[in-house]
């Protein structure tokens, strides 16, 4: 019996004690003829013999940690601190649910306030929730937000074209059945400062990236200011990398009125894209329109100080079909994987990854830059990812640095996928992982692959 | 309880985890860009696990004893899901990778799908939403476009069960639905009656929980799924309480059209401590073109040919999707999780699993049921839900008993929920307790039923025995304090 503890005695004394004679009384109200199906799922197997078939599994991958890799797209590879694993293979964490016993659950509630209390910090903004499931879906939570603060009486928001793709999609997605109108990205080439014109006093929000798609720093500077007058008082949300955050003035700053992003560098493997973690914070004037959890500072009857779920009337199981959103269980052990990233790496540390990020990126660029037939293309400062011009589709340039170099790179993301206008266009992510030595050999690939395209161009 | 937060532990000047020095010369940076001041901890690495290997220990856990949350499935999380969704080769891959350099995650997303297939009955599924919830908005979402994609415009009423997760409502006003609430019956079941008035052009479907809230087989099943069906209607099935159910019916074959599953409940990955969790959504094969792209197929003429270049599991996008949900491809080390535990479990498994839990659920019922007013008196499934309330003691409310539950060292039952039985007391114990684990919630529950008529105080005031004492919600909500504030402490 797999995870079974009774003995047959034990079984016949409960049926016994419940009033009935065999296991199938228990399921009289199932209509028989639907009752026992075969499932037809293959033979169990054992622990020994489960862990042989996933190990096969795991090694039918490549693994990005051991290939050099330059793909970022949304997904970062960093340096995940020993401790960070550590704290999230206790079973006290991760075996509990959510925390609605406060008095016995003051470990998760502590390390969610401690949690949102450093995304505030980092985002410069007020007020945080214990999370979204992702980047894409805070996107959607934040024109959500932004819709309801308007009690949905303005219809229209703007999205810049360089919002990573998969959020402009889940944003569709999420309010397909709520008649909004959403512009600005039919025109994917368009500059940010033509897409902002088109904020007027029907729009509810403005959504854009920093850095953006292609990892360039948007400028921000007088952006709030713009929104706010152009589109009286629309809201400004901002989708950040939070590595980027250990360098860079904070969209708070800026006066943006929603921050989100994903949390997926703080701390979290690559694991295929998920689970990763979405956050968000936003001013405490909008607190009671944000989505989410959130955990607020109390005190117990002695006057101790404990945390609870507070503001709980905007959630689904106190408002039901007029909650903010239907969000109920989040990411919450990522982000407890964030904030002991946050707190191990510390105010010295995180500076000193976003600086490696910064400054092995731009060693790349520059050398790529170099090399004939590839163009780096950025009109504005970048932080660890950019986009290069190449000589062929890269689709072609990516299955020869995996097949045909002298060993397996994973090359940068083909935008062709997303931007058709950006036929031959690779974005390319070097964070603090990728040793100067992989970036030599990466470029030194890119040149093979042009001399190797120039002949068969001849040929 | 006396931890600091890690912010109070903080030193000017000492630091954390080193990083390598920079081997690459330094480039200029963009000075009107760089923020003044970075206000994070300034903590050891000693600091650091200190500081949170104290905090779980305020916690309580499955891995410490018994957790019966009704609607929860707070069962056990086998240790080897945990190795198993840390090989280096499932970590370490890129979601934007080659498909032919991840063919072993795809192929496991690809057979969890046909597990899930196998147990549900259903045509296709979706791995993308990210939990329950999410599942709910997806195949909402799907019943909507389905309607829209018949012409049948007018349609947009949900009918919803008043027992029904607030999710339900929520996922349903969401997708720019009516909600439309329909009474439950004297047993327990959804009022058919009530129903009728709802069976016009207007109809999307009805969100059904079954086993519902209270823990009951919904005897109606057949003839509601019927009524919807004749209606033009689509029938959404709310699986959190696939746990009563696999092995034992296919939700499909009595006429659900769409389910979302929860892996975080059913299938033993962990909650840890409010998500991730995994909510795919399988659907009956006229709603399979509308799945959120993309989905994992076989590619049959790869194999045949045996060809090396060409992927034998690919992504693939349903023609009539209602869009992505989510970013990437889903929560993929959950459903490592989630395949581990099928895989070990097999059909017997599976079955043996909903049948001890639905023992153990009847079980804990028969010794507490003298005690306890049960609203309604049936063979329950994986749960059931009682009053926490006595006659003879008027003052003591279903809060009291949990929190007196924490005292005795185990983990209350949900309170308060469903909304349609007074000072509710919704109990789940999952087929992973002993009996003596079984017995002991049995036997300490009937101890503070005694409790609450001798000294209801005890009750009140509880719990006595936890890292804090009873803890002011209404305060916390009044003082919005939700961060930690240098300037202010
Ligand atoms: C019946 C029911 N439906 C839906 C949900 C929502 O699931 P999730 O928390 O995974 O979003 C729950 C969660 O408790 C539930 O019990």
């Amino acid at each position: 019996m797999v995870f079974v503890p009774h003995t047959e005695e034990e079984r016949q004394a409960m049926l016994k004690a419940i009033g009935v004679e065999k296991m199938d009384d228990l399921f009289y109200d199932v209509p028989a003829r639907y009752r026992y199906p075969t499932l037809g799922l293959e033979a169990p197997l054992t622990e020994m013999e489960v862990l042989e078939e996933l190990r096969e599994l795991s090694e039918a991958n490549l693994n990005a940690y051991r290939t050099p890799t330059f793909l970022g797209a949304g997904i970062y590879r960093h340096w995940v601190p020993a401790v960070v694993d550590y704290v999230l293979s206790r079973g006290e964490f991760y075996t509990a649910y959510t925390p609605y016993q406060a008095e016995i659950s003051q470990g998760t509630l502590t390390a969610i306030f401690e949690y949102q209390s450093l995304i505030c910090d980092l985002t410069g903004m007020e007020v945080a929730n214990a999370s979204h499931y992702d980047g894409a879906t805070a996107a959607a939570e934040a024109v959500i937000q932004a819709y309801n603060v308007f009690r949905g009486k303005r219809k229209k928001v703007v999205l810049a074209p360089t919002l990573h793709p998969h959020y402009r999609e889940v944003i569709r997605t999420y309010t397909q059945g709520m008649g909004l109108e959403i512009v600005g990205d039919e025109a994917l080439e368009k500059p940010l400062e033509e897409v902002v014109e088109m904020v007027d006093e029907q729009t509810f929000a403005f959504i854009v990236q920093t850095p953006n798609f292609f990892g360039e720093i948007e400028p921000l500077e007088g952006l709030a200011d713009e929104v706010h007058t152009r589109g009286k008082k629309a809201l400004l949300a901002v989708a950040v990398n939070p590595i980027s955050l250990g360098l860079l003035k904070p969209p708070g700053e800026y006066g943006a009125d929603i921050v989100f992003g994903d949390g997926q560098p703080l701390g979290l493997g690559l694991n295929f894209g998920g689970p990763t973690l979405g956050f968000y914070a936003t001013k405490m004037r909008y607190v009671h329109q944000m989505a989410g959890r959130i955990v607020g500072e109390t005190k117990d009857v002695e006057g101790k100080r404990g945390f609870v779920l507070t503001l709980t009337s905007r959630e689904q199981h106190i408002r039901r079909h007029r909650a903010t959103s239907n969000i109920c269980s989040n990411q919450g052990i990522m982000t407890l994987a964030a904030t002991v990233y946050l707190s191990a790496l510390g105010k010295d540390g995180l500076r000193k990854v976003a600086l490696a990020n910064y400054h092995k990126a731009h060693y790349a660029a520059e050398r790529i830059a170099a090399l004939p037939g590839y163009t780096v293309v950025a009109d504005k400062p970048f932080f660890n990812e950019f986009v290069v011009e190449c000589p062929a589709p890269v689709a072609e340039i990516n299955d020869f640095l995996l097949n045909e170099w002298d060993y397996e790179i994973i090359g940068g993301y083909d935008l062709s996928r997303d931007y058709p206008h950006l036929a031959r266009h690779m974005l390319v992510a070097v964070t603090e992982m990728n040793g100067r030595d992989e970036i030599d050999d990466f470029v030194e690939a890119l040149r093979a692959f042009a001399d190797y395209h120039q002949v068969e161009v001849e040929a | 309880m006396t931890e600091p937060l890690i912010f109070e532990l903080s030193i000017p000047g000492r630091k954390g985890v080193r990083l390598p020095e920079l081997d690459v010369p330094e480039s200029e940076l963009p000075a009107d860009l760089l923020r003044d001041d970075l206000p994070l901890p300034e903590v050891s690495e000693v600091d650091v696990v200190r500081h949170y290997l104290r905090l779980s220990q305020l916690n309580y856990a499955v891995d410490k004893g018994i957790y019966p949350l009704g609607s929860c499935t707070m069962k056990y999380n086998p240790k080897i899901n945990e190795v198993a969704a840390r090989l280096p080769g499932f970590v370490g891959i890129h979601p934007l990778q080659d498909e032919l350099t991840v063919q072993g995650a795809l192929y496991l997303m690809y057979h969890l799908q046909e597990q899930l297939k196998a147990i549900s009955g259903f045509d296709a599924i979706s791995l993308q939403p990210a939990a329950g919830a999410h599942g709910e908005l997806t195949g909402v979402l799907i019943m909507r476009k389905y309607h829209l994609d018949r012409g049948e415009t007018q349609r947009d009423t949900m009918l919803i069960p008043d027992s029904a997760h607030g999710t339900n409502p929520a996922s349903t006003s969401m997708s720019g639905l009516r909600v439309v609430e329909i009474p439950s019956d004297a047993r327990g079941n959804v009022d058919l009656e009530a129903m009728k008035a709802y069976m016009n052009e207007r109809l999307i479907g009805i969100m059904i929980t079954n086993p519902n809230t209270l823990g009951l087989f919904d005897e109606n099943l057949e003839a509601i799924c019927q009524m919807v069906h004749e209606a033009g209607g689509l029938v959404y099935g709310d699986g959190a309480n696939m746990n009563a159910l696999m092995g034992i019916m296919r939700p499909a074959e009595i006429g659900i059209d769409v389910m979302h599953f929860n892996l975080h409940k059913t299938f033993s990955t962990p909650h840890g401590g409010g998500g991730p969790g995994s909510g795919p959504v399988g659907v009956v094969a006229k709603l399979a073109d509308f799945l959120p792209a993309p989905i994992v197929v076989k590619e049959v003429d790869a194999e045949e040919e045996a060809e090396e270049e060409a992927p034998l599991y690919t992504f693939y996008d349903p023609p009539k999707s209602i869009g992505r949900v989510k970013s990437f491809w889903g929560h993929f080390s959950v459903m490592i999780k989630a395949y581990t535990y099928i895989r070990m479990l097999g059909d017997e498994g599976v079955r043996r699993a909903a049948e001890y839990a639905v023992l153990n659920a009847n079980y804990l019922l028969s010794r507490i049921r003298d005690v306890y007013p049960l609203p309604y008196d049936r063979i329950c499934k994986h749960e059931f839900v009682v009053e926490g309330r006595f006659e003879d003691a008027p003052g003591v409310r279903a809060l009291d008993i949990a929190k007196r539950l924490i005292d005795y060292g185990v983990h209350p039952p949900t309170n308060y929920f469903p909304l349609i039985v007074h000072e509710a007391l919704m109990i789940e114990p999952t087929e992973t307790e002993s009996k003596q684990e079984v017995d002991r919630y049995a036997d300490i529950l009937l101890k503070i039923a005694e409790e609450a008529k001798t000294d209801p105080d005890l009750l009140h005031e509880a719990p006595h025995n936890a890292p804090v004492r009873r803890l002011d919600e209404v305060y916390a909500a009044r003082q919005k304090i939700l961060r930690y504030r240098r300037d202010q402490q």
